[in-house]
């Protein structure tokens, strides 16, 4: 019967399981709950019963726990507390890039209104700073590509083929050619989504498709020399620049304007904010043209002759020209002058890229040199020699430089933070290069040759996550529609464009101190003028000079530095 | 070699069936959306443009006095009930949402002076030219019986303003003297004077529920403590204020609306100086009253319009006026801060939006984002010289466009004269420069 008893003592019945330590627990805590179990005596019985003690101190404790709860009206949820409470961390360096400019750091005490206000305001700013960070972190869906050679292995010396062959079949399928020897050397474009592909080849052959799905939408030859070819905002319209005069066409090949006013169109750039074409003719003239009205905004006279070399920097709708003398200038279509002249090289300046940060520009001249310079400060930050100079360059969105030289085409990454040794990645072509494009989203490379067409891989040059807000590759018509319309709606005035594009939402000085002092003229006073600081006497003796100069002298820093009425000096 | 290329799965990125929705993959990198600045600028342009494309308050004109519209009253309780009394003694009970009349009551001989629901809602009072008080049953009488009020309270002189106490079955009236009332007597329990003639209003405080306010003909203003036997203090002005409104979401400030054209905000613990002064209107003010929010008040003025004032602003931000609106005498703000109602002289009660470009009725999901995302950036850039332009623009008519441009050129007059031939030629400190504000209190009693 004894021994029936002690065998009904150690069932498993009414028995819970013993719960494993985690590895955040450590063992401290099991002591803790056993200490004050009370009666645990070390030598003592084995571990069913002493584990009874536990699971019981456990289960009234939280019984405890359930009852003060309880008491306090609130329901108790009986659930083991969240060894990670919060949300999941999100680094600094992370955080940095979704950081704007805070301008204000020092108030003066008295604002107090405006403290309130711009405090309040950047706790919002560090919140949605906070999450964008976190989406950045941990819900964009694709990684950028890569590619590592072995240990002997020379990433450069992999050639197109091999690439092709290692990677599935979609991907393999970007890498092709197009033999189109007949009618010269192509340029292309790429669409803003990058799904389209528009080709001009120099002796009037015009072609636009689908590369991805290689269906072709229109095929025209316009009987005349193709200067330049370009996308407008989406895929329904595209502008040639003819041998007389620029036209535009529609996505089935219909000619839609001829355009007589820009004449002798050299290369064309498409602005897609603000709807504008911006043209560089041979006369030296730089045409911005309006392309949701159809009216010419500006005909900036550049006076530096013939305007074969050109690009925008996206960030600031700002146009750079390259020009024989080797100086870059920039332009925006509300001055009659460059904004700025740069030197950059002995010769004549070949070709310009900017990234898409609009940071870096770089810069291949006839002097066989490529140049890295930073856009915030106009100066140089690297150089380099190339045996035989670059014609084209093209900047990929993270950041990968390509350089064309005669039929080669030689890929550099990170060409601004490290002096770069030697080439990520080559290719020969079948022609002498005429044109080279990065596609938007897409690890491709497209180069215009004498022979026609070559789309190259380069892993690692595509942005791996669109907005799809901004421009999705997968969108549907209605997308479209719906796109074109806000966009059109938000379309920015061209009398915005500026070096600075945040000008806007700085506060305007100038304009405040004319109307102060308008304004003291006509009230007779200044009205923000603040009388000095007078410390109250105290009474019962406390109030001594030395007490009253150091009372002084703790407000003395705002009299000296910052006067309200020069406050917005 | 390790590689790979992009290449994404168009099964993610495409939707399945056309009864999904689209799929939106979000970037939220600053590179991939650049200029911000302008782009939200030009937003904030054509919501401004919007709000004033879509701006159009009216809503409907109640008709059926066969009189002036004199005084208002709010249901305490019921948000689509409006009581209204004439000039010729007629009370009617109005139905806002289905916009008639449900119940006429001959309620005095000569003008109805004052009207106020009671606090739960089962009874009002209404004061009359005929020096009567009388209580009425809220609910209409049944088919055949006679309108009778609950109560009569005859008086000895004129009574020419009313309120009730929030919580407390006691009202206060104004004639000769301020009189606070019991409800079960037939005299007064208390009564104020301060050696003025007549009082031409008197409001309760919604929030601290003791204390009162009335407006006198001397010019002042004049506070009360209900529990004590002597009145507080008093204001006297350069002119005399018509009625007044204390704001409900701040205990001390109230605001009275004057006859020189002008409205005032006092802190009541500092009579010294008004808070704000309120310059808009070109005729006399005759009403006013604060939205439930506290943080905007609507004003009716002799020059036939009524503006609506941010509570710390000196310029209103609306104006509110029609051909057939003459001048308008008494305004009220709905409880659900969405309606103004404004009684005039031309026998109508008006039912106007208070945020003229709202949608009324129930928002989608999306609206509602987007009319807050709206309102937000006419917020941020309500500063820009091309969207104030805009944002300010209302059409006035062509007397008080007239007028206002006749006091600037006035008011610009006086100033100067005053800074170049009495300052300038003064010894210095003898003549202040005096503050808009400091200008219009002449003493401060207590």
């Amino acid at each position: 019967m004894a021994s029936a008893e002690v065998a009904l003592k150690h069932t498993h019945v009414e028995k819970k399981k013993k719960v494993s330590e985690r590895y955040w627990q450590g063992s401290g805590e099991e002591k803790k709950d056993e200490a004050p179990g009370g009666s645990h005596v070390p030598g003592d019985q084995p571990a069913p019963l002493g584990s009874q003690t536990n699971q019981q101190t456990r289960a009234s404790e939280k019984k405890k726990k359930y009852k003060a709860a309880e008491r306090h009206g609130k329901k108790a949820i009986t659930r083991k507390p969240d060894p990670f409470p919060g949300s999941a961390p999100v680094p600094e360096e992370k955080r940095l890039k979704f950081r704007r400019k805070m301008k204000i750091d020092q108030l003066p005490q008295y604002l107090t209104k405006l403290r309130r206000v711009v405090a309040s305001s950047q706790a919002e700013s560090e919140i949605t700073e906070k999450e964008s960070a976190r989406h950045d972190q941990l819900l964009l869906q694709e990684d950028a590509g890569f590619l590592e050679g072995d240990e002997d292995e020379d990433t450069c010396t992999i050639s197109q083929e091999d690439i092709a062959d290692a990677v599935d079949i979609t991907a393999g399928a970007k890498y092709f050619n197009l033999n189109l020897s007949q009618f010269g050397p192509y340029r292309l474009d790429y669409s803003k989504t990058g799904r389209q592909l528009l080709l001009g080849g120099r002796r009037g052959h015009v072609a636009c498709l689908d590369w991805q799905t290689k269906q072709l939408l229109c095929e025209i030859n316009v009987m005349e020399t193709v200067n330049d070819v370009k996308w407008l905002h989406s895929e329904a319209m595209y502008a040639v620049a003819q041998k007389k005069w620029l036209y535009i066409y529609d996505s089935s090949g219909i000619e839609l304007h001829c355009i007589r006013k820009f004449n002798d169109v050299l290369r064309m750039q498409f602005l897609p904010y603000h709807f504008l074409l911006a043209t560089a003719s041979a006369t030296g003239f730089l045409q911005y043209l309006d392309v949701s009205v159809g009216k010419e905004v500006a005909a900036v006279g550049t006076k530096a002759g013939r305007l074969d070399v050109m690009c925008q920097n996206p960030q600031n709708a700002i146009i750079h020209l390259g020009h024989s003398n080797g100086t870059v200038t920039l332009w925006s279509p509300n001055q009659k002058e460059a904004i700025v002249k740069m030197l950059c090289h002995h010769g004549g300046v070949r070709s310009v890229a900017v990234d898409k940060t609009g940071t870096y520009m770089v810069t291949s001249g006839m002097d066989k040199k490529l140049k890295v310079f930073d856009l915030r400060s106009f100066k140089p930050f690297q150089s380099y020699f190339l045996p035989a100079g670059a014609s084209s360059l093209a900047l990929s969105h993270r950041g990968l430089l390509s350089a064309a030289t005669g039929d080669i085409v030689q890929v550099y990454r990170d060409v601004w933070n490290t002096p770069v040794k030697k080439p990520y990645m080559a290719h020969k072509v079948h022609g002498a290069v005429w044109g080279l494009h990065f596609c938007p989203y897409e690890d491709v490379l497209g180069v215009g040759h004498g022979e026609g067409f070559t789309s190259m891989l380069v892993p690692g040059a595509g942005e791996p996550n669109f907005d799809g807000l901004d421009s999705n590759p997968y969108r549907s018509a209605k997308q479209r529609q719906e796109w074109e319309v806000k966009a059109l709606l938000e379309k920015i005035q061209p009398d915005l464009i500026s070096l600075d594009p945040g000008k806007l939402s700085q506060v305007d000085y100038a304009t405040f101190k004319q109307k102060h002092q308008d304004k003291v003229k006509v009230l007779g006073y200044d009205p923000l003028a603040r009388d000095k600081f007078k410390p109250r006497m105290r009474k019962k003796g406390r109030s001594s000079t030395g007490g009253v100069i150091r009372r002084k002298n703790q407000v003395a820093h705002e009299d000296k530095r910052v006067s309200s009425s020069q406050f917005w000096k | 070699m390790k590689v790979k290329v992009l290449s994404r799965n168009p099964d993610d990125y495409v939707r399945e069936t056309k009864y999904d929705i689209q799929r939106v993959p979000r970037n939220y990198d600053p590179t991939l959306n650049p200029f911000e600045v302008p782009r939200e600028y030009t937003r904030a342009m054509n919501a401004t443009k919007l709000e004033r494309v879509l701006a159009k308050p009216f809503l409907a004109s109640l008709d059926g006095h066969r009189d002036a519209v004199n005084c208002m009253a709010k249901h305490s309780t019921s948000l689509s009930t409006l009581l209204s009394g004439a000039c010729d003694g007629e009370v009617k009970v109005w139905n806002l949402t289905k916009h008639n009349c449900v119940r006429t009551i001959q309620a005095h001989e000569g003008f109805v002076r004052g009207m106020v629901v009671r606090f739960c809602g089962t009874s009002f009072y209404s004061i009359g030219d005929d020096k009567t008080i009388k209580q009425w049953n809220m609910e209409a009488p049944g088919y055949g019986v006679e309108e009778e009020p609950i109560n009569t309270i005859l008086g000895k002189t004129v009574f020419t303003g009313l309120d009730h106490h929030q919580k407390n079955g006691t009202f206060a009236t104004c004639g000769q003297t301020v009189d606070i009332w019991d409800e079960q007597r037939s005299t007064p329990i208390r009564s104020f004077s301060w050696g003025v003639e007549s009082f031409s209003s008197v409001r309760f405080n919604p929030v601290e529920t003791e204390l009162l306010a009335s407006c006198a003909s001397d010019r002042s203003i004049v506070l009360y403590d209900m529990r004590e036997s002597m009145p507080l203090k008093k204001v006297i002005m350069t002119m005399r204020s018509n009625t007044l409104s204390w704001n409900p979401m701040e205990a001390f400030y109230f605001t009275c609306a004057n006859e020189d054209y002008n409205l005032y905000t006092y802190d009541m613990r500092y009579l010294e100086k008004p808070v704000t002064v309120h310059m808009d209107h070109v005729s006399a003010v005759l009403d006013v009253d604060y939205s439930p929010t506290g943080r905007e008040f609507v004003s009716a003025s002799f020059d036939k319009s009524i503006r609506i004032f941010p509570k710390e602003n000196r310029n209103s931000r609306e104006v509110y006026h029609t051909k057939r609106m003459q001048h308008v005498v008494c305004v009220k703000w709905s409880a659900d801060n969405k309606y103004v109602m404004s009684g005039s002289d031309e026998m109508n009660i008006r039912l106007w939006k208070a945020n003229a470009a709202e949608k009324l009725g129930v928002l989608s999901h999306r609206e509602k984002l987007a009319a807050n995302y709206n309102q937000k950036l006419k917020e941020k850039f309500q500063y820009h010289p091309k969207v104030k332009r805009i944002a300010r623009h209302r059409h006035l008519p062509k007397h008080i466009f007239t007028e206002a441009k006749e006091h600037t050129v006035m008011r610009e007059a006086r100033r100067r004269k005053y800074v170049n031939n009495v300052r300038k030629h003064s010894k210095p400190g003898a003549v202040p420069m005096l503050s808009e504000r400091e200008k219009h209190v002449v003493a401060v009693v207590k």
